[in-house]
């Protein structure tokens, strides 16, 4: 797919199977390879493909229906959102705690779990909104601005 | 300085130099032996490399699936380092030989590989990398090939 004009923006929508381990991270590739094509500045690219990779491994680890993952890129900024009707975070406050984690020794010894995922995507975004319902799902926006 | 390998000391050292301090072999990309790295991170727990490893860094680990492909991927890592003579997989090979990213294989056990390239003049990733406010989360570093005991600020 070309992409082009920046001015105009772009929207695109990528689904993300749950429990797939060996396609996790295909829709955080194909971000950062978008944001490169059109020229976003490296540093920025880095906080937003890492932030979406740590998203898409949630997704990936803990929604077993999987999710979706939207890149919206306008001039100023670029938004990720990630959404999933998974198990919903019981406690956002622990989540956001470095160290944190529910994930299974299973999903560990893969090296996720480590309770930096969502510390991370805060550090790496310029805004972060979280809302989550247990047994309903749960919807991360972050915000990178163009600068 | 010079290491065992005959290495001279030093911050920037090459693909290459590497593979000879740790005695590797090269399973993918032999094209790019000549990179230069200045950093270096150890670890199998791929969140903690993607929130504290600076990019362009090589990484040592024990880990050998597609994730830590991924994760090199993500950070811009110039190698993946598999340590105590593990094979990785076939589908990380074959994922790492599309990205064109370096992979490694040395006999030695991680904390070895480690103290070797350390001694040699390669330095860590010290501090979040990339928080916007980098100033943030620093701590004095260590200084490659000077370290007299323990960490840094314990032993005096």
């Amino acid at each position: 797919m070309e992409v082009s004009n920046r001015a105009e923006g772009l929207k695109e929508t990528y689904d993300v199977a749950g429990r797939d381990f060996s396609s996790a991270g295909a829709a955080s590739s194909r971000i950062k390879r978008i944001l490169q094509q059109i020229g976003v500045d490296q540093g920025i690219i880095r906080r937003i493909a890492v932030s979406s990779y740590e998203a898409e491994m949630n997704l990936v680890i803990h929604a077993s229906n999987g999710g979706r993952i939207t890149l919206d890129i306008s001039p100023d900024a670029v938004t990720i959102l990630v959404e999933d009707d998974g198990p919903g975070i019981t406690d956002i406050k622990k989540a956001m705690q470095p160290g944190y984690s529910t994930a299974s020794d299973e999903i560990r010894e893969m090296g996720f779990g480590a309770g930096m995922g969502l510390p991370n995507m805060q550090s790496c975004a310029d805004e972060l909104e979280i809302s989550s319902e247990p047994g309903v799902g749960t919807t991360l926006k972050m915000v990178f601005m163009n600068r | 300085m010079n290491d065992s390998a005959g290495i001279q000391a030093r911050s920037t050292m090459t693909l290459a130099d590497i593979c000879k301090i740790l005695n590797a072999e090269v399973i993918c990309g032999e094209d790019k032996l000549d990179e230069q790295v200045t950093t270096a991170c150890g670890c199998d727990l791929m969140s903690d490399v993607l929130a504290f490893t600076l990019p362009g860094s090589i990484l040592l680990t024990g880990l050998t699936n597609q994730q830590v492909v991924r994760t090199a991927e993500m950070l811009d890592l110039k190698a993946v380092i598999i340590v105590r003579n593990k094979r990785p997989d076939e589908s990380m090979v074959e994922l790492a030989c599309s990205k064109g990213l370096p992979i490694l294989l040395s006999p030695y056990p991680l904390y070895e590989c480690c103290g070797m390239l350390f001694a040699a003049g390669l330095k860590g990733c010290n501090g979040s990398v990339h928080a916007k406010d980098e100033s943030s989360q620093k701590i004095e570093p260590a200084k490659p090939g000077e370290m007299t005991c323990g960490a840094p600020g314990l032993g005096d």
